[in-house]
């Protein structure tokens, strides 16, 4: 049987897969490109889970695996919302001529 | 964990949806992109301050490392370069999901953690599978849209019976895992399918599909960060995770759309008879009376033209030629000509890709015209200059029933008056398909580099102006 915890993390899930379905219904192809590359930063939310594997004390494999976690994890989180700043840096300029 | 952490994911989790929400639109991109990176300081923030970190020392010098290197690719990377860094970064991310579920169940393997029980097995199982799956999938993308291996579709004899065959190994491999958790060959074998078959599912798939199988792995490391958050009973990774995984199917379903064509006809395509069906008609295709001309010829015809219509693609991005393309323009504009730039929805290999590089080169947004806008208007076009595009224009996609982009919708180019095409060779486009355009009467080829048949054209025309 699955526990009280693992029933509201489920609950959780699904109420997320629809708000992001929701989120994105219209967008213009202009900012598929930015879109994706935010999203994809966002995905680098596993960084979380990587400090918490890294910085948990749980022996030097899980350490040594979740501070590679950390720095992939890193680069896709400050890459990515890097890249999508430049992305829409230059279409704010056009707005503007 | 306490209140206060759990407050600050759920405070990053609604930075992460009006972050989301704010990037669809274009007046408020850039907002949501920040709203979405304070989402992510906040999590980050609240997990150190979490009482079971106990080596801060360390994570902080993982973070300071990959700060640097991101900071680093995300500022030296060309424009042009901008899908397979957003491939790379999605490996990079599924990765990390599919290391911290391995983390978590060597661990208890060790004995540092209890054995995993309920949906924890299940979720380092998913976690693992398509985190590795991301990685290896994201980086045979890279390697397509980098040029590090061919653009076309890569099949060998009996593709679809190995791939299947690994699909069935890597869910038996699953099954065994989920039940026996700490059964280490079995969950090794996982990770080592997994990997594999991350290459050969995007192996045989089209360069000029990439974004969309770009887009399709982004949701996999969402589905996988969400999988991590189930190991760890973390609702910060549960809500954002599956927040991009749904969020990324709704876009990578959009992109097909923009193609008119399905997700299974997409990624399965080069499988079986469409591939050899699309050889034969692209040899036979081969044949016919190419016109090549030359910048100077071009200038001539360009002088006696009201309206032109620029058609830029991939080849424009390659040769970095959008800065002289603006000078072309803007010198056709200062002769009185009407100048309009025809955007295809997935000209590049990216959506938006045009755009990005036009706004790189100050061209006028109100230049840029989409393209069921501007299709009606190419029969009262004098001239069309297609600069490295090629598939985007190809009237087969019209015409030819047994042609692979057959349905995808097109500019109509091939209706204006007169059509140049400044291409590098006669090779076929990124699709490997062969374009009947280039045999029209009213096409002229110019053979060359974009950047210098551009600049060659605007200087022809300024001395056939003086």
């Amino acid at each position: 049987m699955l526990e009280v915890p693992a029933v509201a993390a489920l609950t959780i899930l699904v109420l997320s897969l629809f708000v992001g379905v929701e989120v994105i219904s219209k967008v213009p192809p202009l900012l598929h490109t930015p879109l994706m590359s935010g999203s994809n930063a966002i995905s680098g939310i596993s960084l979380v889970g990587a400090i918490l594997a890294a910085g948990g004390g749980h022996g030097e494999v899980a350490t040594g695996l979740g501070l590679v976690a950390i720095v992939l994890a890193t680069i896709n989180v400050v890459g990515g919302f890097l890249v999508t700043n430049r992305m829409l840096a230059m279409f704010k300029r056009k707005d503007r001529s | 964990m306490n209140t206060a952490i759990q407050l600050a994911y759920l405070l990053a989790a609604t930075l992460f949806i009006l972050g989301l929400r704010n990037l669809a639109s274009p007046r408020t991109a850039v907002l949501g992109n920040h709203l979405a990176a304070i989402g992510m300081l906040v999590a980050v923030v609240a997990t150190l301050l979490v009482q079971e970190v106990v080596s801060y020392g360390l994570v902080l010098a993982g973070i300071a490392v990959g700060a640097g290197l991101g900071t680093v690719l995300a500022l030296r990377i060309e424009m042009t370069a901008m899908p397979q860094m957003v491939a790379l970064l999605n490996g990079f991310g599924g990765a990390a999901s599919a290391l911290v579920a391995a983390a978590e169940l060597l661990a208890a393997a060790d004995g540092f953690l209890p054995s995993p029980s309920g949906i924890v097995p299940v979720a380092i199982v998913a976690s693992v599978l398509v985190g590795s799956l991301t990685l290896t999938g994201s980086f045979v993308a890279f390697a397509k849209l980098q040029e590090l291996i061919g653009g076309a579709p890569i099949t060998y004899p009996l593709q679809r019976t190995t791939n299947a065959l690994l699909a069935i190994a890597a869910l038996g491999l699953a099954f065994g895992v989920a039940v026996s958790p700490l059964d280490l060959p079995l969950f090794w074998g996982l990770v080592a399918v997994s990997l594999v078959l991350g290459v050969l599912v995007v192996l045989p798939i089209g360069g000029a599909d990439m974004p969309v199988v770009i887009s399709l792995l982004n949701s996999y490391s969402g589905i996988a960060a969400c999988a991590t958050g189930f190991v760890l009973d973390n609702s910060a990774l549960v809500v954002s995770g599956s927040l991009v995984g749904a969020s990324d199917i709704i876009l990578t379903k959009i992109m097909c759309d923009a193609m008119n064509r399905s997700l299974a006809n997409v990624l399965f395509s080069a499988f079986g008879a469409t591939a050899e069906e699309a050889a034969g008609v692209g040899g036979a295709e081969a044949q016919g009376n190419v016109k090549a001309y030359t910048p100077e010829d071009a200038a001539v015809i360009f002088s006696n033209a009201r309206r032109v219509v620029i058609v830029p693609g991939y080849g424009m991005a390659v040769a970095q030629a959008q800065h002289a393309v603006r000078e072309l323009a803007e010198e056709l504009a200062q002769m009185g000509v009407h100048v309009q730039f025809a955007i295809h929805p997935v000209a590049g290999r990216m959506p938006g890709h045009m755009n990005v590089l036009l706004a790189e080169a100050d061209v006028p947004y109100d230049q840029l015209v989409e393209m069921d806008e501007i299709n009606p208007q190419f029969p009262e076009t004098d001239v069309v200059l297609v600069l490295g595009a090629n598939d985007v224009v190809n009237p087969a996609a019209r015409e030819q029933k047994s042609s692979p982009i057959y349905g995808m919708p097109i500019l109509d180019v091939d209706r204006a008056q007169h059509v140049f095409v400044i291409k590098r060779s006669m090779n076929p486009g990124f699709a490997g398909v062969q374009n009947p355009l280039f045999f029209n009467d009213n096409t002229m080829m110019i053979f060359g580099d974009a950047k210098k048949v551009v600049m060659a054209l605007t200087e022809a025309l300024r001395e056939y102006n003086a």
